[in-house]
């Protein structure tokens, strides 16, 4: 049976058991809902729950642990010598295939069950047979892979006759002991009430589970890139110039100058037209301007990060072309091709200029009442209020939210992948192109990349770095921002 | 600048005498620069605010100016007689298209000598100026519709996107050097034959409903496609993450005690809706792809994916309307006997679900728009060719989603594919900005003071 | 800079510092302040009574224009002080607060230094050439704010840092420092505790000898206390106004009478 129906059968279960309970419960009472402790309808949930809980945690558990086993079952098959020529997990996922193309065939019919388990490559093409049903296998199929294949396929296939068979097991077990415990003086909705809890708690440990999920996620495959390439080369090497043959340089430095390089000159751009725009809007604006001002600039934070991508690519970097290209307005050739530099992080900038701006305006209007009045009080102009007053108050504030914006460069991949260029150089010029670490997470990892290479492993490597790099940046300015505003509540 | 061992003045506390004006009605000097100080950095706030507006039209502007184009097409219209025996030779051959493209060309050039234009252009060249799909779209209504076999039937073929753009003006007479598809030639031909009323402009519904093509078909290109991986995707995190997120919030604002674990989920959540956005894209090839074995490419997993990256999003604003709900409200729920969990799912939820839904959607406006993370579980490339069919393929079946089509666009050669991507943006840009304005709308609506 | 005129000195010890007629206030279509005239004396203390939100404390913003920083805020009728205008559209605000200090209910200090508290408004507005100069402006503004004695050996201290009294006692030596004519304080003690507030109202009292002071209090007795002079408000209205002593012993409305024995406010 699969998942879906197990799935079916298991809610069918539940309605019943929610008819069920909620009937005895009020039966017991001699129909009288009065007499009851919980309302009847606990009752009903008191068994619908009874049978969910056990069921989908033997279900959950099956599905994590089924391949584990299955994968440890299949690998034994497969001899030392393969796994030498090749890597493990290519087998497996050629094994997989296989096993997962044999599954198609049979429920096409174009094999029959047994000829599928007991085909022979010695006996048949059976990368041919599957090409006809569309499955497409990137190498002939050994005779090893197949038995391998075969093995999988019956292994799996006795794991989910036996999952179908527990875990309806444990729903008719559930539904039976929520039966019984169901009558008038029972604390339905407590238990209800303890359950529910324990899924709004599930609910939001997800959070941990996702921290922890990247975390093992990058953990993993960094150090398994580690064992490949030596980190002390990742980290310290000047050049970025992997080769999918082999013999790749996958130095980190080229990646990290280009992304401080682009997020200094977006920060450049963005806090001091960001500030001066929060300043205006929280102290200088009327109303009116304020109502329709702080919406437009919000837009900007509002668009997507590939239409800035692609601003940069298709609009900016032409119009600097134009200015700085060879035959450009200034006839020099500072730039020779639409990417650079410059032209994702101007337009970062701009990305990040709402960020900035409401961000500081936040602060800006922590700063208490109190503290303009007493300046303009003495006979302070505004402009002199802020400048030495407002902001040195509400300068932790405005470093937080600048180290917030930095980190937001510093991780943001669109407009880098599409308007600062491909190639790892390490150069002062702005207007060259230069690429960046999340612009080489992408283009490692997508493409026809082999997971166990150095060259696709590097970008897990180079995630971790950024992971740690904002995290810490995330930090610390999550932590001036907090205790900037307490000074004030 | 500062001293702490000043000396007190000494003798009697003289006031200090500064001679200044003291007539207010007078402006003495200082007070003067002091207004000019004042004055400018009051200029430059205008400034600043004056640059991003600026920005923002540009940018409106680059996406207008660029992407209206992708809503037209050119079509050529063409009597093509279709006959019993050419289909049948057709079908037999082993590349049919190029047997269609025959008939084509047999009945386009008896359409130009019937306009009375001539041209020495051989018929391989006469091509150029239709799209390569042309003749598949003869064959299909040939296939679709045997009655009309023996009959003229007047289609209105796509043109080519060089002579698209030509009559967009985004191919100029001068570029034509470089492009070894069309030739000068070419263009006195169209400009012919749109005089002669053979070529049509008009709304271009297939690049709304259609799917993605081939490099060199960019006048086929259409989003249609990943918009319904899309629509698959943001099914999955709103049923994902609207109940979690609800969930997650209701414990951490009502039940959550003080402790450690409370302070490590929110230190996480407010972590989390920090990190980049690429890296939830490595999350999701490493535990959904490599580990659990979920297909790639498919909607499913970019909906998880983006789930795990909407939810700090979504939790923080629906504490932040769980906190708007006054306490007297619980209070008022406790007092008559309900209990915790009856007072919050009874009283507080409901009240607060206009300023959940408005979160919920401005995060799913969110995640509609987000790129990075797609591009690692493969939502992108030549994927978006055909729609799938049917629910589950739908959510299983490699797809792509709007922001990575456009991607996948503007990273062509051709710069036709790059309208298609500005095009593609307008598409995107309609549905966040009805997002939004339904969020805005319900926020209005809805909205409490207490 | 000019020579200060002499007959500017001489008008300024015989007339009235402060002289409104007919002031009116809106808060956007709120009448806040009806009709008030009152003439404020030189080199005394004048305590502005009345129930909270009678407008004692709009109207005291009114006389330095610390309402222009609230956009719906108008004002009509005229508020001469020394004979000029301040509300004549030459008039610099700047310039008119830099004459008319202001202390506020809740002492307010920068987050800076003591030092750079006291020294902000003669910086601001030039006071000083050398910084020795500002050193004596600073000293002498603690030293008349009584403080000196406190705070000479912290001064690049924080001013948060300090207690509540003394918070209160830095923001009026801030306000001495740019050697203002006329001091409004807002209520400058609510937020004190009583001994606090004793050393202010000593302050007070002492000031009074080189300010105009104007003072709104909630607490009768704290008019009684340190001022001569007392205008009762009442809903926008100016009630009463003369010496102190007539109108605690002998109020001549019946208002004043009901608020002063405590029939309402």
């Amino acid at each position: 049976m699969s998942l879906p129906y197990i799935l079916i059968a298991l809610l069918v279960l539940a309605v019943a058991g929610y008819i069920v309970g909620r009937g005895k419960a009020l039966s017991s009472a001699g129909g009288d809902s009065r007499e009851l402790h919980s309302l009847p309808g606990y009752y009903g949930w008191n068994v619908v729950v009874s049978i969910l809980v056990p069921a989908l945690l033997l279900l959950i558990a099956w599905l994590i642990i089924q391949p584990i086993v299955l994968d440890s079952q299949v690998s034994s098959k497969i001899s030392e010598e393969t796994i030498a020529a090749s890597s493990l997990d290519l087998i497996m996922s050629d094994v997989v295939r296989v096993a997962e193309g044999l599954d198609l065939a049979v429920s096409q019919g174009v094999m029959s069950a047994d000829m599928a388990s007991s085909i022979r490559t010695e006996l048949t093409d059976v990368r041919s047979r599957l090409g006809e049903i569309g499955v497409a296998l990137g190498s002939e199929v050994t005779a090893e892979t197949l038995r391998a294949a075969q093995t999988y396929r019956s292994i799996s296939g006795t794991g989910l006759l036996l999952r179908s068979i527990a875990v309806l097991a444990a729903g008719l077990i559930g539904f039976a002991v929520g039966v019984m415990r169901t009558n008038k003086d029972f604390r339905a909705r407590n238990v209800v009430e303890t359950v529910v809890r324990y899924i709004l708690i599930a609910a939001a440990s997800i959070a941990i589970l996702t921290t922890v999920g990247i975390v093992l996620s990058l953990i993993f495959n960094t150090v398994e890139f580690f064992r490949l390439y030596p980190a002390a080369d990742f980290f310290f090497g000047l050049t970025w110039a992997p080769s999918f043959g082999g013999g790749s340089e996958l130095g980190i430095v080229p990646l990290i100058w280009a992304t401080m390089y682009i997020s200094l000159i977006a920060l450049a751009v963005a806090v001091p037209i960001g500030l001066f725009a929060a300043i205006y809007l929280s102290e200088y604006a009327t109303s009116h301007v304020r109502a329709v001002a702080k919406p437009l600039l919000e837009i900007l934070a509002g668009i997507p990060t590939i239409v800035y991508g692609l601003f940069a690519l298709l609009t900016v970097g032409p119009l600097l072309m134009n200015v700085f290209g060879s035959g450009g307005a200034l006839g020099v050739s500072w730039m020779s091709g639409a990417s650079s530099v410059f032209t994702a992080g101007a337009v970062m900038g701009i990305m990040l200029i709402p960020f900035v701006s409401s961000l500081s305006d936040d602060i800006i209007n922590a700063v208490p009442q109190a503290m303009r009045d007493g300046s303009l009080g003495l006979g302070a102009t505004h402009s002199e209020t802020v400048k030495q007053v407002i902001l040195p108050a509400a300068l932790p504030g405005i470093v937080g939210a600048i180290l917030l914006a930095a980190s937001r460069a510093i991780g943001e991949t669109m407009i880098v992948v599409l308007g600062a260029g491909a190639a790892a150089r390490l150069s002062m010029n702005p207007l060259e192109a230069m690429t960046t670490v999340t612009a080489k997470i992408v283009s490692q990892l997508t493409g026809d990349a082999d997971f166990a290479s150095p060259e696709a492993l590097v970008a897990f490597a180079l995630g971790m770095t950024l992971f740690v790099v904002t995290l810490g940046l995330n930090i610390v300015a999550l932590y001036i921002v907090r205790k900037y505003r307490e000074q004030y509540d | 600048m500062t001293d702490t061992t000043l000396t007190p003045p000494s003798g009697k506390t003289s006031a200090p005498t500064p001679n200044k004006i003291t007539s207010i009605l007078e402006l003495d000097p200082l007070t003067k620069k002091r207004n000019a100080a004042e004055a400018r950095f009051k200029l430059y706030g205008i400034i600043a605010i004056g640059i991003g507006l600026f920005f923002l039209v540009a940018l409106l502007w680059a996406i207008l100016s660029n992407g209206l184009g992708a809503f037209s097409q050119t079509f050529v219209k063409v009597d093509v007689p279709l006959n019993q025996q050419q289909i049948d030779d057709a079908e037999k051959s082993v590349v049919k298209t190029s047997k269609y493209r025959a008939i084509i060309d047999d009945a386009f050039a008896k359409e130009l000598a019937g306009a009375n234009i001539t041209t020495e252009m051989s018929a391989k060249d006469l091509q150029k100026l239709f799209s390569s799909g042309a003749a598949a779209t003869v064959r299909d209504y040939a296939l679709a519709n045997p009655d009309k076999v023996g009959t003229t039937v007047t289609f209105e073929l796509i043109a080519s996107s060089r002579v698209d753009g030509y009559l967009k003006g985004r191919v100029k007479r001068e570029d034509l050097a470089e492009d070894k598809n069309l030739d000068a030639a070419h263009l006195d031909l169209v400009d012919q034959m749109k005089s002669a009323g053979l070529l049509e402009k008009r709304f271009n519904w297939s690049f709304i409903t259609g799917t993605d093509a081939s490099d060199s078909r960019p006048e086929q290109a259409g989003i249609g496609a990943s918009m319904i991986g899309s629509l698959f995707m943001m099914l999955v995190v709103l049923f994902l993450s609207l109940p979690i997120g609800v969930a997650a919030s209701i414990y951490l604002e009502e039940f959550a005690p003080q402790n450690k674990f409370t302070d490590l989920i929110e230190v996480n959540i407010s972590n989390l809706a920090a990190v980049p956005s690429i890296v939830f894209g490595i999350l999701g090839l490493a535990v959904f792809i490599q580990f659990m074995h979920l297909p790639q490419s498919a909607p499913l997993v970019g909906g998880l994916v983006l789930t795990l990256m909407t939810l700090p999003t979504i939790i923080i604003s629906t504490r932040a309307s769980l906190k708007a709900v006054p306490p007297s409200i619980r209070d008022a729920a406790l007092g008559i006997g309900a209990s915790k969990m009856q007072s919050i799912f009874h009283h507080v939820l409901p009240l607060a679900m206009p300023g959940i839904l408005t979160g919920t959607i401005i995060g799913l406006a969110q995640a509609l728009g987000e790129t990075a993370p797609l591009l690692l579980i493969g939502m992108v490339g030549f994927i978006a060719s055909n729609f799938p069919d049917g629910v589950a393929a739908g959510f299983f079946s490699p797809n792509s989603a709007m922001p990575a089509q456009i991607y996948e666009w503007a990273k062509r050669a051709d710069p036709a594919f790059y309208e298609r991507a500005w095009g593609g943006i307008i598409v995107l840009l309609v549905f966040l900005m009805t997002m939004n304005i339904i969020a805005i709308i319900l926020r209005r609506r809805f909205e409490r003071r207490w | 800079m000019n020579e200060m005129p002499n007959f500017e000195q001489a008008k300024t010890m015989t007339e009235s510092k402060i002289s409104a007629n007919k002031v009116q206030v809106y808060y956007g279509d709120t009448h806040a302040i009806k009709d008030v005239d009152i003439e404020i004396q030189p080199r005394s203390v004048t305590a502005f009574i009345g129930p909270s939100g009678c407008g004692k404390s709009t109207f005291l913003r009114t006389l330095n224009r610390m309402n222009d920083t609230i956009d719906i805020c108008r004002v009509e009728g005229s508020i001469k002080i020394d004979g000029e205008n301040i509300y004549d559209p030459k008039v610099d605000p700047v310039q008119l607060r830099a004459k008319v200090g202001m202390v506020f209910q809740k002492p307010n200090p920068f987050p800076k230094s003591i030092y750079d508290n006291i020294a902000y408004g003669p910086r601001i507005h030039g006071l000083s050439r050398s910084k020795a100069e500002l050193d004596e402006i600073v000293a002498s503004s603690l030293q008349k704010a009584g403080l000196w004695e406190e705070v000479k050996n912290r001064l690049d201290e924080p001013g948060t840092g300090m207690s509540g009294g003394q918070q209160q006692r830095l923001c009026i030596a801030r306000a001495i420092a740019v050697s203002p004519e006329v001091i409004l304080m807002d209520e400058p003690c609510s937020a004190l505790d009583p001994i606090a507030t004793a050393k202010v109202e000593e302050l007070i009292d002492e000031l009074r000898e080189n300010f105009t002071i104007v003072i709104v209090t909630h607490s009768m007795q704290q008019a009684a206390r340190v001022s001569q002079r007392t205008a009762f408000f009442h809903l926008g209205v100016l009630v009463e106004e003369g010496l102190t002593e007539d109108i605690f012993t002998n109020p001549k409305d019946k208002r004043t009478q009901d608020y002063i024995t405590g029939r309402f406010g």
